[in-house]
């Protein structure tokens, strides 16, 4: 598996460090049930799916990647950074 | 026999089981022991039949050989792959006493209680036997080949490779592909599995662009080697297709040559915008009784070792098949002077044309004679059975296009009916496109074109602009009609390496194991180290037959990675001895060695465990010194190995805030705190202190085994929850040599090494700056794990080894000296301080008594999580410390604590011991554990129970805390 | 005693030479971490650096003065200790003891590092100048071609054994090739 890492270019799977779905975190007091969804519950597709990588032992970027757990393809990669501001916007 | 000398190099001698045979440069051990008339090379797995060579491929079932003696002998090679060279020495397999006299022969009198599914109904009762009797028994007369059991001394290497197409062979759709796309500027590399380039093209006589075939290939490889956008890579396998346009790929670096120390194999991993597959396609045997004897070969193979290698696989041959390419084998062995005693098609409507050997039309080989080698084969025509002497038979039952890497992703062949075989899904395997024979495109002016074709295609989509020239070639129809199985009544085998036949793969049928996946495990068929490469397609037609489906509905059974076996040193070059991991060495750790000390891992660090002295016999001896120099005089630890953070801007603050529990805003500069950081699910995720060195600077300290996870969080949090901060971080774990100096004389003995001396009114507990240390600039922190009055100096770490000699020879002279991990943790247990064993993943701060720690005044990760009901519960397990009080005085991590008088069972069970050591102190073992309600029950007697080691032993719930409980000494 | 004896992080492992390629010790001089800070004007941090803040997969300068990309936001200035002012506009952190720096020489340098390294280090695709973070068998590492014939490698000083450790060994496998 590859990830096009977008300061780096295209990078072997072994450069990443994977953390899990890509979710917005709840505000202090937004409640037990965001809380819960945001730590606890998970989605498990058979396809596209938005998950958190870093590139660790490159730059050190965390990514948002959308792929697919069924044909693996890497449809997508950005910054963390900028999907941040864009999702919490 | 050799009827040829030509393109044949210098003569070779090697041996098999002992006998010196004659060879040449570039034969395989296969075709010169061909050429030399061995005939019986091998037994079969299971029922010890005599076998030959059947292929000139790694396809080979049969012909597996030991090569070499000794720690490196290498079983399971086949003698159609290996090379000779001079000194080579080669053994067969699954044998005993020898190849022409196998006591194991019995098994194959025994068949009729040895079928498919032998081992499930044979062996099951009583269970007992199964482990100790049938299995050791079966496992001795099984087996191919057998592992030297020593140490594997050969070296293997791995390499990464980078290009826009990769080229999957080197026959006519190989380097046609290669050439288009080279002449192109494109990175080529092309990948063959044999030792020379050219694939079907070295073995077939016909001619390309108006030379013979070979020749043409000869030229192409010369073109392709001189230009340096091409890497050409020879005895190289593509084992497996993978995500991202990544291929496996083993080199057989230097099987074909004496042994010289360099590497044996090399596995590629090659990273390919674009793949073209030219992996040509494997001949299969038809079904008939008996057709596996010794000399009886397939046709492609014959003609291969006549053609390429000039050797006559028989004197007087037979050829046998359903196709037009099985008429080529019997016209080059009579155009080499070879006699072909019969000409046997299966179609009665074969288009033979005049030919000076008998041709049986309509006629099927229906068994065969001969013990160790065939001696005849039994025909049946439309006028009856004739027998026909020969002493080899080429059978050809069609070619099976080699789709394998396509379906490494799941995809799944599509059957062709005018070709009688599976050809692949187009796009199965991203960005790789399949052409020629392995695209069930036979002739070679088809080949030809699909490789040109393809490479055009790749060409084109890399913005490029191909020019092709094609030359031409033969472009004769394939025809053929299926002919899977003779009918007949004795055994008629498919996978020659498990021993499979028709009956078995019926028999499968009838007992419902009717799905192909099902009837592969229950029969074994395709399971073995050839992986049914000649045989699936034929066994699954069997299968078809016996269930009265088609064999599109039949399916085939999944191709996996490796298409041909990989040794495991290979997959694993490099990673054996020092290159498993990364050793990570502090600036102290040469002095260290020479005091004696041994290591410890800390993740990859090294530290040393303790000192030891002369006279000293136990590590205790040492431990409890040591923990002496700091509790008494001054000891000397190389603390470098904590993770450092250095982190500064606007923001820092507020990340503080926000990692921490604590605050850290209202720090003040030149002071440090303590500060604990939680997982977002509440749980304690790392402890240690931070320095504010500046209004926006601090440094951050970790654990040893957390730095890495704490780095990353850090960045989380400032790239995914809080991109808006303006705060940046460095790691400075490795910049800075830092070494705890503890103990009542740590003042006196800095004080030496001090610019500038300090006291307690200058340098209070949790003090931290910048600091000259002989001379060079440094800083100093005062901050205790071991309670007792400390302080950590760093310089830079080119330094460190200079400052730990000066700072172990000061301690030593004031009664101390240098300290280990076993003293450290005894020094922390005796303070109640936490490490890991603690926060070990499930312990809250409401745990170790830390929940004031989290502060009401901010949002911080983990917080909401952590004051969850069930998580600030009294009755959860909390930490306390743990004294033994009764006979027994040992203590053991791990063990579980009980209420005095109950049961040791589960459902008593009242919490854990997660720290333990003899303190000096105390005098005893002390221990560090989790009691449910621990706070609350100060004073009580419980039991701690070690199960595994059976230790019961009576204790009292304590304070963590057993030395200086009032905190006094690291104020001093 | 009055001065400290310093220790280089490859002291008693280097220079080597298997084949036709070496590897040394560099003597690079002062590291320094750069990061500027958000919205610092890129302007004043190349004054105080001396040379451009380099993009990403770059690095700037010379051999006197080299500033090298090493990660989002994060280059290190290598030959001189930068100028004050660059506070006010970076974080700014020694990292002069922190990477054990060497140069491997040779034009057979890529087939090397091809054992090492999952990415290509071929001069056309890896052209002077050019840098890359990533990994050098299990460590993280900084690579940057000086010239046609030499790289830059640098990784944490404690590692400095492995490192010339795994580079020996491909080193060896190189050169029973040739």
């Amino acid at each position: 598996m590859r990830i096009e890492c977008p300061l780096c270019g295209g990078r072997d799977r072994r450069e990443f460090y994977y953390k899990g779905a890509a979710l917005v975190r709840p505000d202090v007091d937004a409640g037990a049930q965001a809380w819960d969804g945001y730590v606890h519950l998970r989605e498990n597709p058979a396809g596209a799916t938005l998950d958190l990588w870093q590139h660790e032992a490159g730059c050190g970027a965390w990514l948002v990647v959308s792929r697919d757990t069924v044909t693996h393809e890497v449809y997508g990669v950005q910054l963390a950074a900028a999907y941040s501001v864009g999702a919490r916007a | 026999m050799r009827v040829s000398e030509q393109g044949s190099g210098d003569t070779v001698r090697f041996r098999f089981d002992g006998v010196g045979y004659s060879g040449r440069m570039g034969d395989t051990v296969a075709s010169a022991l061909l050429a030399s008339g061995v005939k019986l090379v091998a037994r079969s797995f299971k029922y010890h039949r005599p076998r030959g060579i059947l292929t000139a491929g790694s396809e080979e079932p049969n012909a597996l050989i030991t090569v070499g003696k000794g720690a490196q002998a290498e079983p399971n090679v086949r003698a159609t792959v290996q090379e000779v060279y001079d000194g080579l020495e080669v053994f067969s397999q699954s044998a005993w006493p020898s190849l022409k006299f196998d006591a194991m022969a019995v098994n194959d009198l025994a068949a009729p209680f040895l079928g498919a599914g032998f081992y499930y109904k044979t062996f099951m009762w009583p269970k007992a036997f199964w482990e100790k009797l049938y299995e050791p028994v079966i496992r001795r007369a099984a087996g191919l080949g057998r592992l030297s059991g020593r140490h594997n001394p050969d070296t293997y290497d791995k390499a990464f490779a980078f290009c826009d197409l990769l080229v999957v062979g080197s026959g006519p759709s190989g380097l046609m592909a290669a050439r288009v796309a080279a002449d192109a500027g494109l990175d080529v590399i092309l990948c063959e599995e044999d030792s020379r380039m050219g694939g079907r093209l070295l073995v077939e006589r016909e001619d390309v662009g108006g030379v013979p075939a070979a020749q043409w290939a000869e030229r192409q490889v010369e073109a392709l080697a001189a230009m340096p956008n091409v890497r050409l890579m020879t005895r190289t396998t593509v084992t497996g297709a993978y995500d991202g346009g990544v291929f496996g790929a083993l080199e057989r670096v230097t099987h074909h040559v004496p042994r010289s120390g360099a590497p044996l194999e090399c596995f590629w991993r090659i990273t390919a915008a674009r793949t073209v597959l030219a992996a040509g396609a494997l001949e299969r045997p038809i079904a008939f009784e008996n057709n596996d004897r010794p000399g009886i070969m397939m046709a492609g193979a014959v003609r291969a070792y006549l053609n390429r290698w000039g050797v006559a696989a028989g004197q007087r041959v037979v050829v046998f098949g359903n196709n037009d390419d099985a008429h080529r084998t019997a016209r080059d062995l009579h155009g080499a002077g070879v006699e072909v005693a019969a000409l046997i098609d299966a179609r009665a409507d074969a288009e033979v044309g005049d030919v000076p050997y008998p041709v049986h039309l309509g006629a099927q080989v229906c068994g065969s004679t001969g013990r160790g080698g065939l001696t005849s084969v039994r025909v049946r025509t439309g006028a009856g059975e004739v027998n026909i002497k020969a002493d080899c038979l080429a059978m050809s039952g069609g070619w099976n296009p080699t789709v394998h890497l396509t379906c490494h992703m799941n995809g799944r062949p599509a059957w062709r009916e005018d070709i009688a075989a599976f050809v692949p899904t187009p796009d199965a395997i991203p960005s790789l496109e399949a052409a020629g024979a392995c695209n069930g495109a036979f002739s070679t002016a088809a080949c030809l074109a699909e490789g040109a074709e393809a490479a055009s295609r790749v060409v084109e989509a890399l913005g490029g602009a191909a020019s092709v020239e094609m030359p031409e070639a033969e472009d004769a129809a394939y025809r053929i009609a299926p002919l899977w199985a003779v009918a007949g009544k004795g055994r008629a085998w498919l996978d020659f390496q498990n021993d499979v036949s028709v009956k078995d793969v019926k028999q499968a049928a009838v007992e419902n194991f009717r799905s192909v996946e099902h009837m592969k495990r229950y029969t074994t068929q395709g399971m073995a180290t050839d992986q049914g490469k000649n045989s699936n397609v034929g066994a699954l037609a069997v299968l078809a037959d016996a269930t009265g489906r088609g064999i599109p509905e039949t399916g085939v059974t999944t191709f996996r990675p490796p298409y041909s076996p990989v040794a495991i040193a290979a997959l694993g070059a490099g990673a054996q001895g020092k290159g498993f991991a990364p050793e990570r060495l502090t600036t102290s750790h040469k002095q260290s060695e020479e005091m004696g000390a041994p290591m410890i891992e800390a993740g990859l660090w090294y530290r040393p465990s303790y000192f030891p002295r002369d006279g000293e016999t136990t590590w205790r001896q040492s431990c409890d010194r040591e923990v002496g120099y700091v509790r008494k005089a001054v000891g000397v630890c190389d603390v470098s190995t904590l993770g450092k953070i250095d982190i500064q801007g606007p923001d820092a603050a507020k990340l503080l805030d926000f990692v921490y529990t604590g605050m850290f805003s209202t720090l003040k500069e030149g002071r440090v705190r303590y500060g604990l950081m939680l997982r977002e699910d509440g749980t304690v995720m790392d402890d240690g202190t931070c320095a504010r060195m500046g209004a926006e600077h601090y440094v951050m300290t970790t654990t040893t085994a957390a730095a890495g996870d704490v780095m990353r969080h850090l960045e989380f949090v400032c790239q995914m929850l809080h991109p808006e901060w303006d705060v940046t971080f460095t790691s400075v774990t490795e910049q800075w040599a830092q070494f705890a100096v503890a103990g009542p004389k740590s003042r006196e003995l800095l004080n030496g090494v001090l610019g500038e001396a300090i006291d307690n009114e200058s340098w209070p507990f949790m003090a931290c700056g910048e600091a000259t240390v002989l001379g060079v600039a440094g800083r100093l922190f005062r901050i205790s794990f071991s309670g007792e009055h400390a302080y950590e100096v760093a310089v830079p770490a080119r330094y460190g080894a200079a400052l730990f000699a000066e700072l172990v020879k000061r301690a030593e002279a004031m009664g101390g000296g240098a300290y280990g991990m076993e003293a450290l943790n005894v020094l922390r247990i005796e303070k109640g301080h936490i490490t890991h064993s603690e926060i070990h993943g499930r312990v809250m701060a409401f745990d170790v008594g830390m929940e004031r720690m989290v502060s009401d005044k901010k949002d911080c990760v983990g917080k909401v999580l952590a004051a969850r009901e069930g998580l600030v519960d009294p009755m959860r397990e909390r930490m306390v410390g743990l004294r033994p009080v009764g006979a027994v005085k040992s203590l053991s991590a791990g063990a579980h604590i009980f209420d005095a008088g109950a049961a040791h069972v589960h459902e008593n069970d009242q919490g854990y011991v997660t720290s333990v050591c003899f303190s000096p102190d105390v005098g005893t073992m002390i221990g560090l554990g989790f009691v449910k309600n621990g706070p609350a029950r100060m004073g009580e007697r419980m039991v701690v129970r070690d199960h595994v080691r059976d230790l019961t032993v009576e204790v009292e719930i304590c304070s963590p805390v057993f030395v200086d409980p009032e905190g006094g000494r690291v104020r001093g | 005693m009055d001065r400290l004896q310093a220790t280089s992080p490859c002291a008693g492992l280097l220079p080597m030479t298997v084949g036709a390629l070496s590897v040394e010790e560099m003597k690079a001089g002062p590291i320094t971490s750069v990061a500027p800070f958000k919205g610092a004007s890129m302007a004043s941090v190349e004054r105080a650096l001396g040379v451009p803040f380099p993009a990403p997969l770059q690095s700037t300068g010379d051999t006197a003065l080299r500033c090298v990309w090493v990660g989002q936001g994060e280059a290190l200035l290598i030959g001189a200790v930068p100028d004050a002012s660059l506070r006010s506009y970076a974080a700014v952190v020694d990292q002069s003891d922190a990477w054990a720096v060497v140069t491997l020489r040779g034009a057979q340098g890529p087939e090397a590092l091809a054992r090492l390294v999952p990415v290509d280090t071929r001069p056309a695709r890896f052209g002077v100048g050019a840098t890359m973070r990533t990994q050098l068998g299990h460590m993280n590492a900084s690579i940057t071609r000086l010239d046609e014939q030499t790289v830059m490698i640098a990784v944490f000083r404690s590692m400095a054994g492995t490192l010339v450790h795994d580079l020996r060994r491909a080193l060896e496998a190189v050169a029973a090739r040739s």
